[in-house]
């Protein structure tokens, strides 16, 4: 199990790293390895999950390990998803070092497979987690295209064209990347926070009752539904808009990270 | 030898000033030329290019040194030039130097501005004429469509065609990294100017939406406007289009700003914020320079698209030494086709591959019939011995038989590609 993991961790590492390559030497032979690799990596990550899933007996997403694991899984997933319908020149050297950093940070994570506290077993549990992990997934990618649009647009900006100028896609199409993970990011983080609200209702008899994570997940889906918002009002697009990516997730790392370091509560992890 | 009876005479850009180019005075058609230097004793196949930067003769010649006289006194026949100066003014090139000088040709490396790629199309077309007036045959056929494919892989393997060397076009590119598609867009044009009219050119070639002209005489606006499909207004809406259209190329003969950055900052709120692209190729400038401060606007002066072209015209220079790479290898490859186009070698060719043929077909049956005596072993290698030698024996006397042939070439061609000699046949 463990090696299923180290295995998926090191062909990310070596996609990244492949993207990389692509990224400076732009030969599309290189590309088509580096995809085939994170494809690899994605599929040897679902048996791991698969694998996980069986060995514990529940749904492996209670621990911070499995969490940041679901998480870099569902990024692989939804970029190599966008690769069938909706292409993003070079989107991949920004979207797989992202992806390593997180199966990094799991597997320096406890891997220890821990029973299941009595209020978490419920049929809720695979349905709302990977909702709002997902959700976290999309708002990852958004953040990525929030870099991809501030690095193109200072070179355009400032009339000095580096690496990046030929590399990008342009404005636009990062624009549209962006509004399109935010959009498909707030639809999902909106079902899990609303499943998470039945399952508490369920569980504790209350739909809901300021637990810090609960505070904080409302607090991340204020400040999108803000920026979905004022992007159709008032225009915050491009450049804020790219801006504002960044900073939303921010508050997505923190809900998932802070909170449960920082402040605890009934989401915060076993062991 | 075969190669050096390719030649290749011609005139263009750098060994002419454009006074003599023009003296030389071939219309558009081809026809003609092509079927008074085929008339031309020894001139076995030819192919004429006529473009505004040159005029090229390459033909195929039995007595090449003969026939080059004559092709030049064809070239200068309307200039009134004698052949002294003839020379002096054209090239010419024999044998491996012309491979390489029609592969530099095609791969826009000999162009006035390099890797431009219309000269490729310009080839293309000549070489259809020549086919349509029959005037090619085995060696100018590969040799054509050789350089094509060369011309493709310059293209694909370096980044010689992949950024803009033209002031309009540079203002296009830029346009199409902010916009992405044009195709919904719209571009106001400020004056009518003749750089804002080959800039709009371009923006109507990508695909632009629409195209409006504001002017001070709105006389020229509404002339303009009519060129592109759009329509014209007069100076004082400039502010109430600019809410509108997504890029503005000014290019009035103002002494003064006529767009200042407190006029366009209201309006990026009315706009919101979809990114305007401001090009100012006026001297002096039309535009505020601390419009580009403003969020989603993005300003370049005529200074600016200059800088852009230079740093790409340097990286053009970089990606020609990679294609002279590409070219060195394709020659020497073509070299060797023509060695083999001889009938000593093509020969020994169909010898290697029947020999080949029969050792391998020889050892995979022997290896089945592993009870044979020796003497019956020597009996089946006799036999497939006699067949490949029999069936050989009448192609090997065809072929040497040339002497009356008047092209041997057809025939060589042919018997290496009924044999399937050359693995990569010219494409059709």
């Amino acid at each position: 199990m463990t090696l299923l993991f180290q295995l998926t961790l090191y062909l990310y590492l070596l996609a990244t790293a492949v993207y990389v390559v692509h990224f400076l030497s732009q030969h599309k032979q290189v590309r088509a390895a580096a995809r085939g690799i994170l494809l690899a990596g994605g599929i040897l990550h679902t048996v791991y999950f698969v694998a996980r899933y069986v060995a514990a007996g529940h749904t492996p997403l209670t621990s911070n390990h499995e969490a940041v694991s679901f998480f870099a899984w569902s990024m692989t997933w939804a970029f190599l998803s966008f690769w069938w319908r909706y292409r993003v020149k070079n989107f991949g050297v920004f979207v797989s070092p992202l992806i390593s950093l997180l199966m990094l940070i799991a597997a320096f994570s406890s891997q220890e497979m821990a029973p299941l506290p009595p209020a978490l077993r419920s049929n809720w549990l695979p349905v709302h987690a990977s909702l709002a992990i997902m959700a976290n997934g999309f708002m990852a990618m958004a953040f990525c295209g929030g870099v991809m649009y501030l690095l193109q647009e200072r070179e355009i900006k400032k009339k000095k064209f580096g690496i990046f100028y030929s590399r990008l896609p342009s404005l636009e199409a990062l624009d549209n990347l962006n509004q399109h993970c935010l959009a498909l990011g707030f639809l999902l983080l909106t079902l899990g926070i609303i499943t998470g609200s039945v399952w508490a209702k369920q569980a504790w008899g209350a739909y809901w009752q300021w637990d810090p994570k609960e505070t904080w997940s409302l607090i991340t889906w204020l400040i999108y539904a803000a920026i979905l918002h004022q992007r159709l009002t008032v225009g915050w697009r491009r450049r804020r808009a790219a801006i504002m990516a960044i900073a939303g997730f921010g508050a997505v790392l923190f809900t998932l990270w802070g909170v449960t370091y920082l402040l605890g509560g009934v989401h915060s992890y076993v062991g | 030898m075969l190669a050096e009876s390719i030649v290749i005479i011609g005139v263009n850009h750098k060994t002419a000033p454009v006074a003599v180019r023009e003296k030389l005075a071939f219309s558009g058609d081809c026809a003609g030329p092509l079927l008074t230097l085929m008339n031309i004793e020894g001139c076995r196949e030819c192919c004429f290019l006529s473009t505004c930067n040159r005029v090229e003769v390459i033909f195929v010649a039995g007595d090449p040194a003969a026939a080059a006289v004559a092709v030049r006194g064809f070239l200068f026949a309307k200039s009134g030039l004698a052949d002294a100066e003839a020379q002096q003014y054209s090239y010419i090139y024999q044998g491996r130097n012309a491979v390489e000088h029609l592969y530099h040709v095609a791969a826009s490396l000999d162009s006035m501005v390099v890797g431009e790629p219309q000269i490729l199309g310009q080839l293309k077309q000549a070489y259809r004429e020549a086919t349509e007036q029959k005037t090619t045959g085995v060696i100018l056929n590969r040799l054509l469509h050789k350089s094509f494919s060369v011309a493709k892989r310059v293209r694909t393997e370096t980044n010689i065609g992949g950024s803009a060397v033209s002031i309009s076009y540079a203002a296009v590119q830029l346009a199409k990294k902010i916009f992405g598609s044009l195709r919904d867009k719209s571009v106001l044009l400020v004056g009518a100017g003749e750089m804002a009219e080959l800039a709009a050119e371009h923006l109507v070639k990508q695909g632009i939406g629409r195209v409006v002209v504001a002017n001070r005489t709105l006389e020229r606006a509404a002339k303009l406007a009519r060129q592109f499909n759009g329509t014209a207004v007069g100076l004082a809406e400039l502010t109430t289009q600019l809410a509108e259209v997504d890029i503005l190329i000014s290019s009035t003969g103002a002494t003064d700003l006529i767009l200042r950055k407190d006029e366009v900052k209201p309006l990026m709120r009315q706009r919101k914020n979809r990114p305007l692209f401001l090009i100012d190729i006026a001297v002096p400038r039309d535009l505020d320079p601390e419009l580009n401060d403003l969020d989603n606007v993005y300003l370049y002066d005529i200074d600016d698209l200059k800088n852009v072209v230079d740093v790409n015209k340097a990286e053009r220079e970089k990606e020609a030494l990679r294609a002279e790479g590409i070219v060195a290898e394709e020659v020497v490859k073509f070299g060797q086709w023509l060695e083999g186009m001889e009938i000593a070698p093509t020969i020994t060719a169909i010898r290697q591959k029947a020999n080949g043929i029969r050792e391998a077909e020889v050892a995979k049956t022997l290896s089945v019939l592993k009870s044979l005596s020796e003497n019956e072993r020597r009996s089946v290698e006799m036999l497939a011995n006699a067949i490949v030698n029999k069936l050989l024996h009448d192609p090997m006397v065809f072929l040497k038989n040339s002497a009356s042939q008047d092209n041997p070439q057809l025939k060589l061609a042919f018997v290496r590609q009924l044999f399937g000699l050359d693995k990569e046949s010219p494409e059709q």
